[in-house]
């Protein structure tokens, strides 16, 4: 008997090779995906948080423009107006802004102009609602009116529909180049699986002639294809885990800009992405190998 | 081939003959499965091997032993790995079959090759790794394509000892060879294939060896 086997020892070598000339190429490409995979979770997360942030803030608050009327002088309408919303259900708070606030916001289009306070300019009130249970735009004017104010209210509902429109498109669009790159990775294990079957069209045939059933041998395939995509998604995941942090370092406490609001928390979504990676490759290859082998027969 | 009727009885012994492209490969095929006529019904285990499903076809295979004429070892698994492969197919535990296999590679002469690769054996190693890996796990039936062809004289006889042993244990067996000499010495009866027609013949008066 040889002297270095040792049959108490032996362990059934597996039926297809470790390793395989094609495997880095593989593991590279997959690794690529899931790294790209890996930004766009994190980057739709911290869009919707943006989002959200932006909502809340506007869901938050109404301004209302108060006119004042025949000798009332603007400061008094803006007070009395403030006074009219306090008292509506809904509202935690109601504040006449500073004129400077209303003239800041006019300037642009008034230019420079030396006098503001000689000019008839609208005041603004600031109402702070309940952020439970948000009084609306119509019973702030109501309110108002009821006190004979002559304001327009602009409880932000424009802004909110557009900013949740964009979140909702983020979402999807995130959604999208998701299952892009799903299919792309599918796509390149279903060739490597074609690729690995006609390479290993040998070990097929007697595995086949040894009376292996189909599915025997596409486990073989499958194994080893979600193993080499474990692999590369924890590759991928890492690579994307690192530049989340940097991203995230760079931009202090706000996240990478108030825009995009990384948090570490956010570096979590790279977590599951080995094994989804494997799941897509056990799933091509286990189909591809199948049919093949079936065809082999 | 056409108008081939022959029945292998359990536990018979028979050599197929005949010259080169007769037919001989084809016809073990057919019984292995590889094969299906065009013509005509192959009935196996008492199955007509044109109807079998796709769930019995790896079920009468494991029930086969065969030692192919180009011998399909696989190149990146060691000796004891490649005459293993039937009995891991089989769903055996390693502990149950690697002393049994152990000993059969020392009996057909590898002993000392159990960890080699199949690229680093001699033609005739190679040889006797296949007929290992078509016994190992006693077949009700054994096909063999050529099984001395690459052996020396004695490696053959003993080979052919190893059949005639298996046979003895209740294994059919079939042998398609050119070794007209081993035909001789057998004494087993002989189907001989010759023009697309086989011919039964009776078996030689064995040679004692």
């Amino acid at each position: 008997m040889s002297d270095h086997f040792d049959v108490t020892r032996w362990r059934p070598a597996p039926f297809l090779p470790e390793r395989e000339s094609r495997d880095g190429a593989l593991i590279f490409v997959v690794a690529v995906l899931c790294f790209l995979a890996c930004l766009t979770a994190m980057g739709v997360i911290a869009a919707n948080r943006a989002a959200a942030g932006w909502t809340g803030q506007l869901t938050g608050e109404a301004t209302v423009i108060v006119r004042p009327r025949g000798g009332e002088t603007p400061d008094a309408a803006a007070a009395r107006a403030a006074e009219a919303l306090a008292g509506v259900a809904g509202v935690s708070e109601a504040r006449a802004l500073e004129p400077e606030k209303a003239y800041d916001l006019i300037r642009p289009w008034l230019g420079d102009v030396s006098d503001l306070a000689d000019l008839p300019v609208p005041r603004l009130v600031a109402v702070t609602l309940d952020p439970k249970h948000p009084a609306n735009a119509k019973a702030l004017s109501l309110a108002l009116k009821t006190q004979d104010i002559d304001a327009t209210v602009d409880d932000h509902s424009i802004w909110i529909k557009d900013i949740r429109r964009a979140g909702d498109v983020v979402r999807w669009l995130g959604a999208g180049v998701f299952a892009l790159i799903a299919g792309a990775a599918g796509a390149v294990i279903a060739f490597a699986t074609r690729a690995g079957l006609a390479a290993r069209r040998d070990v097929v045939e007697v595995l086949h002639l040894a009376g292996a059933e189909d599915g025997y041998i596409a486990r073989l395939f499958q194994v080893r294809f979600a193993r080499l995509a474990g692999l590369a998604g924890l590759i991928g995941a890492a690579g994307s885990g690192v530049v989340g942090a940097i991203l995230r370092l760079m931009g202090g406490g706000e996240g990478l800009t108030p825009a995009l609001p990384l948090a570490w928390t956010d570096l979590i979504a790279v977590v599951p992405c080995p094994l989804l990676a494997a799941i897509v490759a056990a799933i091509a290859a286990q189909v591809t190998a199948i049919r093949l082998i079936r065809d082999m027969r | 081939m056409s108008g081939l009727d022959f029945g292998l009885a359990p536990g018979s012994f028979h050599f197929v003959t005949g010259p080169s492209g007769a037919g001989k490969s084809t016809l073990l095929k057919l019984v292995y499965l590889a094969a299906t006529p065009t013509r005509g019904q192959v009935r196996l285990f008492g199955h007509d091997t044109a109807r079998v499903t796709a769930q019995t076809r790896p079920r009468l295979r494991r029930r086969i032993g065969v030692v192919f004429q180009d011998l399909l070892l696989l190149e990146h698994l060691s000796t004891f790995d490649n005459a293993a492969v039937p009995l891991r197919i089989g769903g055996h535990r390693p502990t149950e079959y690697r002393a049994d296999v152990a000993e059969l590679l020392s009996w057909v002469g590898l002993g000392e090759r159990m960890d080699a690769m199949p690229a680093t054996l001699a033609g005739g190693e190679k040889q006797r790794l296949a007929i290992a890996r078509a016994v190992v796990n006693r077949p009700e039936l054994l096909l063999a394509d050529e099984p001395t062809g690459n052996v020396d004289h004695d490696m053959a006889l003993r080979i052919f000892r190893l059949f005639v042993e298996l046979n003895r244990l209740g294994t059919t067996v079939l042998i398609a060879t050119h070794d007209q000499d081993l035909v001789a010495r057998s004494g087993k009866p002989i189907l001989h294939l010759e023009g697309g027609r086989l011919e039964h013949r009776a078996p030689h008066r064995p040679v004692a060896s």
